[in-house]
Parts: structure tokens; C-alpha cells; sequence
């Protein structure tokens, strides 16, 4: 075994937001209400010593606390996309808090603890660790969601997802006990190990719970139920989060359980992954058709979006992997751009989500309008966007593994989906003005105005990422 | 031996007896109460078992924490128990079939059962002799496990504060300031109006 501090150096950051958010937590309990716009500021400001931390820490890869902890590439990949995604959550919240009248202290210090559960399920390397960074992640969640808890749809939002959740938390502890029994492991590499002969039927039954629980966390169809309402009902920047930082942690521990837990079994789960894959890009792309709130909307979006990632894990090889890593960078930056507008979406210091009132975008604020125009191109896979780059790599995977039937699929799928995101673009440079929006404070537009950027850039200079990718996927092969 | 043979049964009665009684006492505080009995009963079990730690936070846990949570619901909320059971007791012959079918199929289960050969090697901890387990479980608990009761205790803390979000509410209240009332007189206080006769004030 390690001592401590060697432990605690490869679990730096966690560390560092943990300790954080103990010590603002008390700095919120001391200064009282006033607290909150300091408590925002000392968060954001963790968040990226941790992001900083990742960048300039050890490169090595390192099990420790006794196996429950691991500290790889891959997982420091995902946990700077977490982090990113926290962060500028919590940029784009604090506007809007205060003129919704719920800023509270507690709000960055519930974002950060769930933060904290998304760096632990990323670097989860058993099932007791993968439940606790899970739970940890999710209560959180529940509680952010219905922050506005005077607001009945917010209200019903954190309810619903807390009921659904902890319906999810059961099947995925009934998938990781039957594991357990059958594998008589709780690690992965252990659970690996039990099952170099073949799949044990046990082991399958649990898999296919594990996975339904996880599935939960990442939206993907069957379980994604809850993902409309609760994208409608809670606030927008917590609405970003939801769509942003939670996603690349549950996809994160998904790849890393599939991968390093049983890639002996790799038909086994397979399967379960096209199955969820293609039923949620089928879902995103048909469903958000007929949707009028931009945010039910972009909920539908990022069920097809998960589909797609998917796309990229079916494959099961290292070229999986990193289409899996490339899209989900270029997923985080178009979605929080894509909310950063929505955010800025006000008339007359009240917001509206309807896609009605973004008609005319282009004659009341045309930066605005052209941001979320190439989001859109972005979102829909149009090249030279990035999100055609996105898609371009995780079906390339797919068909290097002989999936070309899921490749063709998931081409023609996006093309039904680029209807809708098409549509907000007519909607917004074609149609006649709506009122005009109030202006958008300086960040929230800066959010968007980089998204946009970094989503025009990519095709220039796509090797930052491509190669940081690259080894996050060495991580497993 | 047979002392220990004599209590597993003393304990095991009472604790069935009781188990028993809470689902047919009248009185819901009643029901708490033989509740409480069975968790006691069920600690003197483990104890007998040799996990004295698991007796303990039993009584701890359950009988100082839980029962006495759900005794502050039952009389602090105004639910009509003997309203919801009523003809319980009627169907309960029903009930009775239906549980031994259940309980046959688990026996045919279990009786036809066969253990994976994954599954076969041996994965529990042996038992070092001469050690508690309160002093076994402490020192994993706070060496190999460090991470995950820490991930606990941030889950736990987490709930704690999401619970208060939710529900609190800054009230503004009216403390008494004693000082204050001491210092009252008369003259600051009473105010004397002279009141026209039918005029109204």
C-alpha cells in the first residue's frame, strides 16, 4: 500500500474541492446571506486550481486508496471536460440567480460537491467507488434542480428526478451486487480477472442492470424519461449543467466499466450499447421535431447526442474510445454555448424559453443570432464545424469495427436532426422580429462568443484535442 | 453452550412475538414500541452470533435513532392507523397462502441452486482470533477504506445541506429584548387622549 500523501497527490484536485467546499460551506455560514457573490468567486476559482492541477500535475498513471482510486490519462481528459463544464455553469448562473432572487451561498457549494462526485465516478476503478461518486454527483443534482423552490415546475422537476434517480440508484446497486456475487470482485480489474473464461449468466444479468443505471445518468433511451421536464423545469444554468459536466462523467465511467470491468465479454455488452445508442439517436433526432421550448428542445438534443457518442464505444476499440473523447469535448463546448444564449434569453427582465421568441434574432441582436446559428451548424454536424468532426469520428470507429450498419444509421439519423436545429436558424434570421431581448451581461456573451470560436476553430487546429484524445484512449489499450 | 442454545431461542420468540404484535397491535404507538422490542431482541441475536459490533449499532442506530423517529411521526401526525388496518387481520389467512407459496419457490430455488464456477473462490475475509470486530472494522475503516468512508461522509454532508436549502425558511421573528421591557414606563408607553362626548375619536 501507498502512504497517504501519494495517494492524495494523484487525488489532487479532488482533494482540493473537497477541502473547498468544507471551507465555504463555513465562509457561507459565517458572512451569512450577503455571502453568496464571494462564495461564487472563491468556487469558480477552486474549480480551475483543480482544471490548473490536472494540466500541470503528474502525467503517470497511479491506482491508490487500495484500488478504488484510479488516476489515468483518460480520467484526467474527462475530469478537465467535468470541470470545464462546472465552471462555466457557474459563470453563467450568477446573473441569473440574482435576478431570479435564489442567490444563494449554497448553490456554487452544491455544484462543487457534485463536481467532486463527477471527478470521483470518472476515476472510479471499483464498484464501491463508482456508487459513492454516483450518489454523490446525483444528490446533489436533485437538489440544484429545484433550487428555485418556489417555482412549482422546479419543484416538480427535482422531484421527479429524485424519485426516477433513486429508482435508477437501485437497479444499478441490484446489477453491482449480482456482479459482485458472481465475480467475487468489486474492482474492476478483479471483475476482469473472474471472467477470462466467458461470460458467467450472473454476471450478464448484473451487466445489464449496471448499465441501466448508468444509462439513467447519461439520458439514453429507455431511460431518459425524466430528461424533458427536468431540463424544463429547473433553471437554465442548472439546466446547462445538467446537459454539460453530468453527462461526461457518467459516459466517462460507462467507457471505463466497459472497458477495464469486461472486455471479455465484449459481445455481451455490446449489444446493450448498440441497442442504446440507436434508440437514442432515433428518439433525439424524431422527438425534438415537434418540441416549442427551446430547452425541451435542447433535452431531445442531448438524448441524440448521447446516442451518437455511443456510437463511438460500440466500436470497442481504441479508435472508439477516442471518437468517444473528441465528441464529447466538442459536445460540451456547442452545449454551453447553445445554453450560454439561451441564458441571455430575456425580455424585459423575464425569461423566456419559447423557440417563438428567438424569432428575428438576427435584426434585434445579430452577434447573438449568428453565435447560435453556427452552434446549431455545429450541433446539426454540418462541416466545417466541429461538430461534424465530432460524428466523423466516432462513426469512423464504428465502421473500422465492422458496425457499419449502426455507422449508416446514425448518418441518416443526424440528417432528421439537423431538421430541427435548422429550424431555429430560420426562425431566427426568416421570421418576423419578436421583441427584441434585454442585453446579455458581458460573460454570458463571452461564453458564447469562445464556444462559437472554438467550434469555428476546430478544423484549423484540431490537434490539441485530437491528441489529448489519442491518449486518453491508450489509458485502456 | 446451552446457555447460548436457550437464549437463541428466548431471544428469537420474543423478537417473532413481537414482530407479530406490531403488525396487530391496535394502538400505533403500541406498534412502535414492540418494534422497538424486536430490534433489541434481534441485537441480543447478533450478539450471541459473535458480531457484537453490528448489536450494538443496532441498538444505537435503530432503537436510539429510528423507532424513535417514527414514534414522533406516529404521534405527531394525525393518521388514522386503526382506519387503514382495519379487516387486516381478516385477510390475513390469504396473505398467509400466498407468502408460503413464496416461500416454497424460494426453497425449490435454492434447493436446485448451483454456484457459478467464477463464483467459486472463496472471497471472504477470514476472522484474525483474539481481534473485535469493533477493532477490526476500525482498522480497515480508517486505512484501506480512507476513501470511501470519506465519499460517504461527503454524500451524507451533501444531503444535509440540500435539505436545509430546500426547507429552510429565513423568518423574520420578533426576539424579546428584556432589557427593553424593564425600561418601560408608563409615560413612554400610555398615551391619554381626552375624548369628546359623542364625537367619536
Amino acid at each position: 500500500m501507498y502512504p497517504l500523501s501519494f495517494s492524495i497527490a494523484h487525488a489532487l484536485p479532488e482533494t482540493i474541492l473537497a477541502v473547498g467546499a468544507l471551507l465555504l460551506i463555513l465562509v457561507g455560514a459565517i458572512r451569512g446571506e450577503k455571502s453568496a457573490p464571494l462564495v461564487a468567486e472563491l468556487a469558480i476559482g477552486l474549480l480551475t486550481l483543480a482544471l490548473v492541477v490536472i494540466f500541470i500535475g503528474a502525467k503517470t498513471t497511479a491506482t491508490v486508496f487500495d484500488g478504488a482510486f484510479i488516476d489515468d490519462q483518460f480520467a484526467r481528459y474527462m475530469k478537465a471536460l467535468v470541470l470545464i463544464g462546472s465552471i462555466v455553469t457557474l459563470i453563467l448562473s450568477r446573473d441569473f440567480l440574482r435576478r431570479e432572487n435564489i442567490d444563494q451561498f449554497e448553490f456554487p457549494v452544491l455544484v462543487m460537491l457534485s463536481t467532486l462526485g463527477m471527478l470521483m465516478l470518472t476515476s472510479a476503478n471499483s464498484l464501491i467507488s463508482l456508487y459513492l461518486g454516483l450518489e454523490l454527483m446525483s444528490l446533489a443534482l436533485y437538489v440544484v434542480a429545484s433550487f428555485h423552490r418556489d417555482n412549482l415546475k422546479a419543484s416538480e422537476a427535482g422531484l421527479k428526478y429524485f424519485v426516477l434517480g433513486a429508482l435508477s440508484s437501485g437497479m444499478l446497486l441490484y446489477g453491482a451486487s449480482l456482479i459482485y456475487g458472481y465475480a467475487g470482485s468489486v474492482s474492476f480489474p478483479g471483475i476482469a480477472a473472474a471472467l477470462k473464461s466467458g461470460p458467467a449468466i450472473g454476471v450478464v444479468f448484473g451487466l445489464v442492470f449496471l448499465l441501466a443505471g448508468l444509462a439513467f445518468k447519461m439520458s439514453t433511451v429507455p431511460f431518459h424519461m425524466w430528461t424533458p421536464d427536468v431540463y424544463e423545469g429547473a433553471p437554465t444554468p442548472v439546466t446547462a449543467f445538467f446537459a454539460s459536466a453530468p453527462k461526461m462523467a457518467a459516459v466517462a465511467i460507462t467507457l471505463r466499466t466497459v472497458m477495464v470491468a469486461f472486455p471479455n465479454i465484449t459481445h455481451e455488452w455490446r449489444q446493450i450499447v448498440m441497442f442504446i445508442s440507436v434508440a437514442s439517436m432515433a428518439l433525439g433526432s424524431f422527438a425534438a421535431i415537434g418540441q416549442t421550448n427551446i430547452k425541451r428542445l435542447m433535452a431531445y438534443s442531448s438524448i441524440g447526442h448521447m446516442g451518437f457518442a455511443l456510437v463511438g464505444l460500440a466500436a470497442a476499440n481504441a479508435a472508439g474510445v477516442e471518437g468517444v473523447a473528441i465528441y464529447l469535448a466538442i459536445y460540451l463546448v456547442t452545449t454551453l454555448g447553445v445554453f450560454a444564449a439561451i441564458v441571455a434569453m430575456r425580455v424585459q427582465g423575464r425569461s423566456v424559453e419559447n423557440i417563438s421568441d428567438l424569432a428575428g434574432l438576427s435584426r434585434t441582436d445579430g452577434w447573438m443570432a449568428f453565435f447560435m446559428a453556427m452552434l446549431m451548424f455545429s450541433l446539426a454536424g454540418i462541416p466545417p464545424m466541429a461538430g461534424f468532426f465530432a460524428k466523423y469520428y466516432a462513426f469512423l470507429a464504428a465502421v473500422q469495427a465492422g458496425l457499419t450498419p449502426l455507422a449508416v444509421i446514425g448518418v441518416l439519423l443526424s440528417t432528421v436532426a439537423a431538421f430541427y436545429y435548422l429550424r431555429i436558424v430560420k426562425v431566427m434570421y426568416f421570421d418576423e422580429a419578436a421583441p427584441a431581448f434585454d442585453r446579455a451581461p458581458f460573460a454570458v456573451r463571452a461564453v458564447c462568443a469562445v464556444a462559437t470560436a472554438l467550434v469555428f476553430c476546430f478544423w484549423v487546429y484540431p490537434a490539441p484535442i485530437v491528441e489529448a484524445a489519442t491518449n486518453a484512449a491508450r489509458a485502456f489499450f | 453452550m446451552t446457555a447460548a442454545v436457550a437464549f437463541f431461542y428466548l431471544f428469537s420468540m420474543i423478537m417473532l412475538a413481537s414482530a407479530f404484535m406490531v403488525i396487530a397491535a391496535r394502538n400505533p404507538v403500541h406498534s412502535v414500541l414492540f418494534l422497538i422490542l424486536a430490534f433489541v431482541n434481534a441485537a441480543g441475536l447478533f450478539m450471541l452470533a459473535g458480531a457484537e459490533f453490528l448489536g450494538m449499532i443496532l441498538i444505537v442506530v435503530y432503537v436510539g435513532a429510528v423507532a424513535v423517529l417514527f414514534l414522533f411521526v406516529v404521534m405527531m401526525l394525525d393518521v388514522d392507523f386503526a382506519e387503514m388496518k382495519r379487516g387486516f387481520l381478516q385477510v390475513l389467512p390469504i396473505g398467509a397462502i400466498i407468502g408460503g407459496i413464496v416461500a416454497i419457490e424460494l426453497i425449490l430455488v435454492v434447493g436446485s441452486w448451483t454456484v457459478a464456477p467464477a463464483g467459486s473462490a472463496p472471497v471472504g475475509s477470514p476472522i484474525t482470533p483474539g481481534v473485535t470486530n469493533t477493532v477490526a472494522l476500525g482498522r480497515v475503516l480508517y486505512t484501506q477504506y480512507i476513501y470511501l468512508f470519506q465519499a460517504a461522509g461527503l454524500v451524507l454532508l451533501t444531503a444535509m445541506v440540500g435539505a436545509i436549502v430546500l426547507t429552510l425558511r429565513h423568518k423574520v421573528v420578533k426576539r424579546q429584548v428584556i432589557a427593553e421591557q424593564n425600561a418601560r414606563t408608563q409615560a413612554s408607553v400610555v398615551e391619554i387622549k381626552k375624548v369628546p362626548f359623542r364625537a367619536g375619536v
